[in-house]
């Protein structure tokens, strides 16, 4: 029996052939990225010194240039001085594997250097709730809406060439205008999450809403529905699978807003814990923090479709996630 | 082809013209006058219909054929409401309607029950609409659902039954809010020909044993034939009255009776008025040379 072509046109792939592309998918970026880590010959721009020799300025453990180093390397060797030492090593600002895996771990234990700063987990607790307070005041305002826009051709008229005009106003450009007006503490931060997502939520959720069959509608105008009944018992119950996976996207696009809106006003979550990082040049626990994000956001979605499935049971014939 | 020699389709047997007597003296439900329909597109007005004209007495059951074009959906989408007249009126029970409402309860031919709602909640939506309490409207839509058959389904999702049953609740849902007229917008058109003749039989079973008057939209001339007394035949480009006729078909309804003389006149009189001689047949005709040829023969021009 031959195999499938791995290459059909639109045709799925089997389960086991799924399931070792997915790995392949996280694999090969972390086969590139501990070549370059651990392989001396590949790349390594710098030396790091364990013997200083003769050369005034340097220190063990230091970093420099293959060339400079190369350079006093020769200088010394003329002068007839003690020859430094030293074996090649990526920049600061690229830690290895190994490194990371352990800042994942060591990140939340380290106790922090000043007793007024937080530990990574409040830090953490803290970002996730400028995005929660960001996105719910968000949509308390923009799901209503969209819905109605989508509904009623007039309140669509009336609202939605502003959003739509406003939408392309970036969100960072008012950070200083929510300072002013918000302080500096929390208040800005969820302003930026808010003004980030709700333009975007408005039109996406009144798009949605203006492609429910209108043959539902019709049907429940031919049984009786006045508007009330027509807006609460067909229009939003028909969104409300499409809605919830356009609120999962919303979500994931107010989370790029995070990093950005947190810079704004006194530094605080995660970002702060970032910066702060790089400032101590531990980059390992700068790149743990950066993934967390990465895997807090993934898993929070990967759990709200698992949810999905079970909120709209009818959904399933229609196979369109 | 021989014609057969069939009767004409305005004679009626004694009991088919008791019948009528009897369905001509009963109270009219819905009264057309002049209803005409006047679309704006972009090449101008377009005229879907124009100067319509019928009655449709209680208890009758009516379908309407005409060719593609004829503006039957625009007729039955104006009558529920849906679209407004430009001129003429709409009486139903002698009060002008515009707009819809459960008095004149739809089929539609896509299927559009409610896909978040089981079968039961889908049947008591046109009650709870009303007012009905939720025990008062179950029950009654349990009612309707036995008697479409479908006892075993209630509690179970739209997505889960065939195009038959769908449009068997679709039947339900809309009779379950009491209208005064079911207007049918060819329901049974997606489905497959034996479901089809399953869910005639069913209708017609349906409309003998409550109160209820039919109009009924179809392309299928053997269909409008079988399930009506009176058939609304529509001219198209505008959409005209061309003529009522009064089906000779004695009831109740067999599938045996297709083959009768009288049905077979009435569908004759119908393939006249839908499909005149003259128009289309030069395309027939020139296939007719290949009618002996046998595969892998060649063909001669017979001329």
């Amino acid at each position: 029996m031959t195999s499938a072509p791995w290459l059909a046109p639109r045709i799925a792939l089997s389960q086991q052939r799924e399931r070792v592309l997915t790995l392949l998918s996280f694999l090969l970026p972390l086969l590139v990225w501990a070549a370059v880590s651990y392989t001396p010959f590949i790349w390594h721009p710098n030396m790091e010194i364990t013997e200083p020799g003769s050369v005034n300025y340097f220190q063990e453990g230091m970093q420099i240039e293959r060339e400079t180093f190369q350079e006093e390397y020769n200088t010394q060797l003329e002068a007839g001085g003690e020859l430094p030492q030293g074996f090649r090593a990526n920049p600061v600002y690229l830690p290895a594997p190994h490194e990371v895996a352990i800042a994942f771990y060591t990140s939340f234990t380290t106790e922090p250097r000043r007793r007024s700063e937080q530990w990574l987990h409040e830090s953490l607790w803290h970002s996730i709730q400028i995005i929660f307070w960001g996105f719910t005041l968000s949509s308390i305002l923009g799901v209503p809406l969209g819905i109605l826009s989508g509904t009623f051709a007039a309140v669509s008229r009336l609202h939605e060439p502003f959003i739509e005009f406003f939408r392309y106003l970036p969100a960072p450009a008012f950070g200083a205008l929510a300072v002013a007006i918000l302080g500096i503490y929390d208040g800005p931060k969820i302003a930026i999450i808010f003004i980030g997502t709700f333009f975007q939520q408005v039109l996406v959720i009144s798009n949605t809403t203006r492609k429910l069959d209108i043959a539902l509608l019709e049907a429940a105008l031919t049984l009786g529905a006045n508007r009330r009944q027509l807006l609460f018992k067909v229009v939003i119950p028909g969104v409300l699978p499409q809605l919830y996976k356009d609120q999962r996207i919303l979500l994931g696009w107010a989370w790029t807003y995070l990093i950005v809106a947190e810079l704004i006003g006194t530094s605080s979550g995660i970002t702060w814990f970032i910066t702060q990082q790089a400032r101590y040049q531990n980059f390992d626990n700068v790149f743990a923090a950066i993934m967390m994000i990465g895997i807090i956001g993934l898993l929070s979605d990967l759990l709200l479709a698992r949810l999905g499935k079970r909120l709209f049971p009818w959904e399933r014939s229609s196979n369109k996630s | 082809m021989t014609k057969l020699d069939l009767p004409n389709y305005k004679d009626q047997s004694p009991e088919v013209k008791a019948r009528f007597d009897d369905l001509k003296q009963r109270d009219v439900i819905l009264d057309v006058k002049h209803l005409g329909k006047i679309f704006d597109s972009a090449k101008g007005p377009v005229t879907a219909l124009e100067d319509i004209n019928f009655q449709v007495h209680r208890r009758e059951f009516v379908t309407v054929i005409g060719p593609s074009g004829c503006g039957k959906s625009t007729l039955i989408r104006t009558l529920a409401g849906l679209e407004s007249a430009t001129s003429g009126e709409v009486l139903l029970e002698g009060a002008a309607v515009s707009g819809p409402g459960p008095d004149r309860g739809m089929v539609f031919q896509g299927y559009t029950l409610f896909p978040w709602l089981t079968v039961k909640k889908n049947v008591m939506f046109g009650l709870r609409n009303q007012g009905v309490s939720a025990v008062e409207a179950e029950s009654e839509a349990l009612e309707w659902i036995n008697l479409v058959g479908l006892e075993k389904f209630a509690e179970v999702y739209p997505d889960q039954l065939s195009g038959g049953m769908k449009q068997r609740v679709a039947i339900a849902r809309a009779l379950a809010a009491k209208p005064r007229i079911l207007l049918m917008d060819e329901p049974f058109g997606a489905l497959d020909a034996q479901t089809r003749s399953k869910m005639q039989a069913y209708l017609l079973e349906i409309w003998r044993h409550i109160d209820i008057t039919i109009l009924f939209i179809t392309h299928d001339l053997d269909e409008a034939i079988y399930l009506a007394d009176r058939i609304l035949v529509l001219d198209a480009h505008p959409g005209r009255v061309s003529e009522l006729i009064e089906v000779p078909v004695s009831r109740p309804r067999a599938p045996e009776q297709l083959l009768q003389p009288e049905f077979l006149a009435a569908r004759q009189r119908l393939d006249e008025l839908i499909h005149p001689p003259g128009q289309g047949d030069e395309e027939v005709g020139k296939l007719n040379m290949l009618r002996f040829a046998k595969v892998g023969e060649e063909v001669q021009p017979q001329n």
